[in-house]
């Protein structure tokens, strides 16, 4: 087994885990954190996404160990109370969900990649988005509630940078 | 608060969202249960052996494993094989299909064991100990080769053509021979993946004591699944209580009873643990079912200036090494749908089901249909070739008028409504058709690298499954109702139970919308329940584009008795005649004296503490129905492709998608549309990306997400879209469905925008997918290897 301690969700949070335990288990299982999602176990569909020390990762490409001493943000922690996280909220406004499973990883993708790019063009959307896989909605009001929630977050009319 | 708003009809934003997008979905894997043990399948790396021996020992001595099972272990387990419902003709000739295969492996994926453990990694972990000893046989996938039964695969049957299922035709056969233009095209269509981004899995719990038992599935039919699983384990359905939770995804592939199901279910009865199985996505992609697999043979009968006469289709349908829950049965879906929206005059479908050592195919988005509209769209195009006429001139002139004889279709069955070329028209302008084929042409004169085309498809669907006598008479063993049941609870807040199981297609906040309209509440008054068969009890479940034109349908009814149940005691409590009443602003009002009213919320609070109910009266304020549609509804339209070929490389971009679709009255556009960019995404994947490969050998070479290209974001286009509005006749809120339309309309428009591009370098034929590599070759092969 291997002690790992991680900052999840700005909590520290420490277990002894088998060497070969992947993030996405790690905090689904060892911590009960179920909102991130498996889909693939390729890291091709994008569904574990979240964010180690900030920037997106697919959570079931990393080793539990890894992480150690790293800080991780999941889904759980988007939102603050009963107030959506301008990304979930903009997802909501615009039917970016169906079947919601694919939207955890989608949401976690976006709000790393928007402060990389808080400016996007749809065409910087698409190409942000190309590892996380969605199969109901057809991606378009995903990568419009990506450029609404980058226009909310910034203040400015979405419609400068659609 | 008494609401006012029109409801139906509104983008109303989804209930169902907060939850998934915070993180808090129910999805099957996020539960687990005190004493809990995990499930594992064993499927050898055989294709099609004979098995001589399963030795489990090793398997069985690895650390936590609590028993390793084979077919042997369970033949009591089992008191019938897994079910399949649709048998539909009298001599079909049906495999039988075990959870676990007892002697013969017939496809990669067919599973010879299952281990129980008390951790998933060491329940697979021991799967991988269990050594199966088989002598390979030689493996069949290709459809006509199969069909020589060279290789025969259940030998007890004697033949891998297990179905023969005519439509009989109608009309004047003999223009197939006598028509001044006789066109005749081959198209294949390969098996696709459906990649839900869920994979499936199972729960299974109860008490071995009293007998009873419930399952919590990724699925789409709780209450089909608790009929076939009480068919196969023998638990009563009175102590079979099944649960779909969130779930992530289905496109039919979740719309079967499953052999993890059943073994969940008899290892939790007979291990007194609950069992938990999660499948994995390579699991997924041999193990849940295929779609498409398909080869047609058509003949098309026309005249020189364009009136098609006859449309004739023989096809054969890869079934699979096993049926599953309707496999036979999704070819006749498309049977009655060859015709397309064309008046033609003579009609001829016929398919043969085959065998072959491949996954089971059923039902994928469409089921049937897309097989069947993109054969026909295909065709049309061959024809407009042909004759030299523009296709969009060539459908103009065919479509069926809309009139009631018209309706009464040769193929035998009547189409509710339907009037085609308004929708036609406006795809049309949308995709500004001329001023593409100026530019087409532009481009043409110029030689340019980069050719336009530009891809039309007009399309019928044959949904709302379905009116139970025809689906008798179509000997399908279920019927095709729907149920709902309104309860107004005294606090003014209204319980729904749907029979629909939705899976992403928002029923919760759709639903709620009618009900609000109905009783003068807001949608968030309302609480929509289902996909649990203890709490919904009747219902028929999601698919085949059913559930707002039947489950809907029930909760509108229902709706109906629970407004004539409130009238008269609104009446009773107001002292007048119930004809003195009106219903406004949300409140039935006694007329020309609006002030004295009784709103819902009150009269549910009467009907609850039963005070002073009218004489004879049973107390709550509650309905049900449970709704048989007439018919079934038949939606159309036209979506237009515009492609940008790379003669160079074969490379295909989509410029422009323009969808127009009726689907008759909507009760939310926002979700309609996002139904229809779904489906249109899936059906661009079929006709560019994804295709399912076997190897000679009968491997799936396209094993996983990284061989098998489900699109990204940066392949799918944005769609323009639009709709007319033909309420449908077949139910009272006049609508038809929208579920499968994107997925039965797209192939055949992107398809026939590759060839459109291209066709003037004397390419007339692209298979699907039409990827780079296939179009840079049919350029090639038109110039005669010049290229």
């Amino acid at each position: 087994m291997t002690n790992v301690s991680v900052t999840v969700n700005g909590q520290s949070r420490e277990a002894d885990v088998e060497p070969r335990t992947l993030l996405v288990y790690f905090l689904r299982e060892t911590l009960g954190l179920t909102g991130t999602n498996v889909g693939c176990d390729t890291s091709t569909c994008g569904s574990c996404t979240v964010l180690v020390d900030g920037e997106s990762v697919k959570s079931c490409t990393m080793l539990a160990a890894q992480a150690d001493g790293r800080d991780v943000t999941t889904i759980e922690a988007m939102a603050h109370g009963d107030t959506m996280h301008p990304i979930q909220d903009a997802f909501h406004r615009n039917h970016g969900l169906q079947c919601g499973y694919c939207t955890p990883g989608m949401v976690m993708a976006a709000a790393s990649y928007l402060q990389e790019n808080p400016t996007p063009t749809e065409e910087d959307v698409r190409e942000a988005l190309e590892g996380n896989l969605c199969r109901c909605t057809g991606y378009q009001n995903i990568v419009k509630s990506i450029l609404d929630a980058a226009g909310s977050m910034s203040g400015a009319p979405e419609t400068t940078r659609a | 608060m008494v609401a006012t708003e029109q409801y139906v009809g509104s983008p109303v934003l989804r209930k169902e969202d907060a939850k998934l997008l915070t993180g808090q979905g129910n999805f099957v894997d996020n539960q687990s249960m005190a004493g809990m043990v995990w499930m594992a399948l064993v499927r050898p790396p055989h294709v099609h052996a004979t098995i001589q021996s399963i030795d489990t020992a090793a398997a069985a001595s690895m650390p936590g494993v609590v028993g390793v099972y084979t077919a042997a272990d369970l033949e009591t387990a089992f008191p019938a094989a897994l079910p399949m419902v649709w048998p539909i003709t009298e001599d079909i000739k049906i495999p039988t299909h075990w959870p676990l295969t007892k002697d013969k492996i017939r496809f990669a994926g067919d599973a010879v064991a299952v281990v129980v453990a008390e951790t998933r990694e060491q329940a697979e972990d021991a799967a991988e100990m269990v050594t199966v000893s088989a002598s390979d046989l030689p493996a069949v996938t290709d459809l006509e080769e199969a069909a020589t039964d060279e290789v025969v695969i259940h030998e007890d049957l004697g033949t891998n053509v297990v179905v023969h299922w005519s439509h009989g035709g109608g009309g004047d056969q003999s223009v197939f021979d006598s028509a001044p233009v006789i066109v005749q095209e081959r198209f294949t269509q390969p098996r696709l993946i459906p990649n839900a981004i869920e994979p499936r899995g199972c729960l299974a719990y109860g008490s071995p004591a009293a007998g009873e038992f419930t399952l919590v599935s990724a699925t789409q039919i709780p209450h089909i699944c608790r009929v076939g699983l009480s068919i196969a384990t023998g638990v009563p359905q009175s102590k079979l209580r099944i649960i779909a939770p969130d779930v992530g995804g289905g496109f039919g592939s979740k719309l079967n009873v499953y052999a993890e199901e059943a073994l969940a279910l008899a290892l939790t009865r007979s291990i007194g643990r609950p069992v938990k199985w999660i499948e994995t996505r390579p699991e997924n992609y041999v193990a849940t079912i295929h779609g498409r697999g398909v080869l047609h043979d058509c003949t098309l009968a026309g005249t020189e200036d364009g009136e098609i006469q006859g449309m004739k289709f023989v096809e054969l349908a890869d079934m699979g090494a096993y049926f599953q829950l309707l496999t036979p049965g999704i070819p006749e879906l498309g049977g009655w749908v060859y015709m397309g929206p064309y008046d033609t005059k003579a009609y001829w479908y016929e398919f043969k089901g085959i065998i072959t050592n491949a996954t089971p195919t059923d039902a994928y988005r469409g089921a049937g249909r897309p097989e069947a509209t993109f054969v026909i769209e295909r065709l049309v195009d061959a024809y407009a070739r042909r004759i030299g006429m523009d296709p969009a001139d060539v459908r103009r002139k065919n479509f069926l008028p809309p009139s009631a004889e018209a309706f009464a279709s040769v193929m035998g069955l009547s189409i509710d409504s339907a009037n085609y070329e308004p929708t036609f028209d406006r795809a049309l302008e949308l995709a500004e058709y001329d001023q593409m084929r100026k530019e087409q042409q532009a481009r043409r004169d110029r030689g340019d690298t980069k050719q336009l085309g530009i891809g039309l498809s007009s399309y019928i669907e044959m949904c709302g499954l379905a009116p139970s006598e025809i689906l008798g008479a179509l000997r399908y063993v279920a019927g095709g109702w729907d149920a709902a049941e309104i309860e107004c609870r005294p606090d003014g807040k209204v319980v729904v139970r749907t029979g629909t199981s939705p899976h992403g297609q928002g029923h919760e906040t759709s639903w709620s919308q009618i009900v609000a309209d109905g009783l003068g509440v807001t949608p968030d008054d309302v609480e929509v329940l289902h996909g649990d068969t203890s709490v919904s009890r009747l219902g028929m479940d999601t698919y085949g584009s059913r559930s707002a034109s039947v489950g809907a349908e029930a909760v509108a009814r229902a709706l109906e008795k629970v407004r004539a149940k409130a009238r008269t005691i609104a009446a009773h409590e107001l002292e007048v005649a119930e004809d003195d009443l009106e219903w406004t602003d949300g409140a039935f009002r006694v007329s020309g004296a609006p002030d004295k009213a009784r709103t819902i919320p009150e009269l549910a609070a009467s009907a609850w503490h039963a005070h002073a109910l009218p004489a004879d009266m049973e107390p709550m304020l509650e309905g049900t129905a449970v709704w048989d549609p007439p018919n079934f509804t038949w939606p159309g339209g036209t979506h237009i492709c515009v492609v940008e070929v790379d003669t160079e490389t074969g490379k295909t971009d989509i410029m422009r998608y323009v969808a127009v679709d009726d689907c008759g009255n909507v009760i939310n556009p926002m979700i309609v549309e996002g139904q229809v960019q779904g489906g249109v995404a899936q059906g661009v994947a079929e006709a560019l990306y994804e295709e399912a490969l076997y190897d000679e050998s009968g491997n799936l070479m396209s094993s996983s997400m990284t061989q098998y290209l489900v699109p990204t974001a940066v392949e799918i286009p944005s769609i323009t879209q639009d709709r007319t509005v033909t309420p449908s006749t077949t139910n009272s809120l006049g609508v038809k469905g929208i579920g499968e339309a994107g997925t039965i309309a797209s192939p055949p428009a992107v398809v026939n925008a590759v060839i459109d591009a291209v066709s003037h370098l004397g390419v007339s034929h692209i298979d699907k997918p039409a990827s780079p590599e296939r179009v840079w070759r049919a350029i090639r092969d038109a110039q005669g290897g010049a290229a």
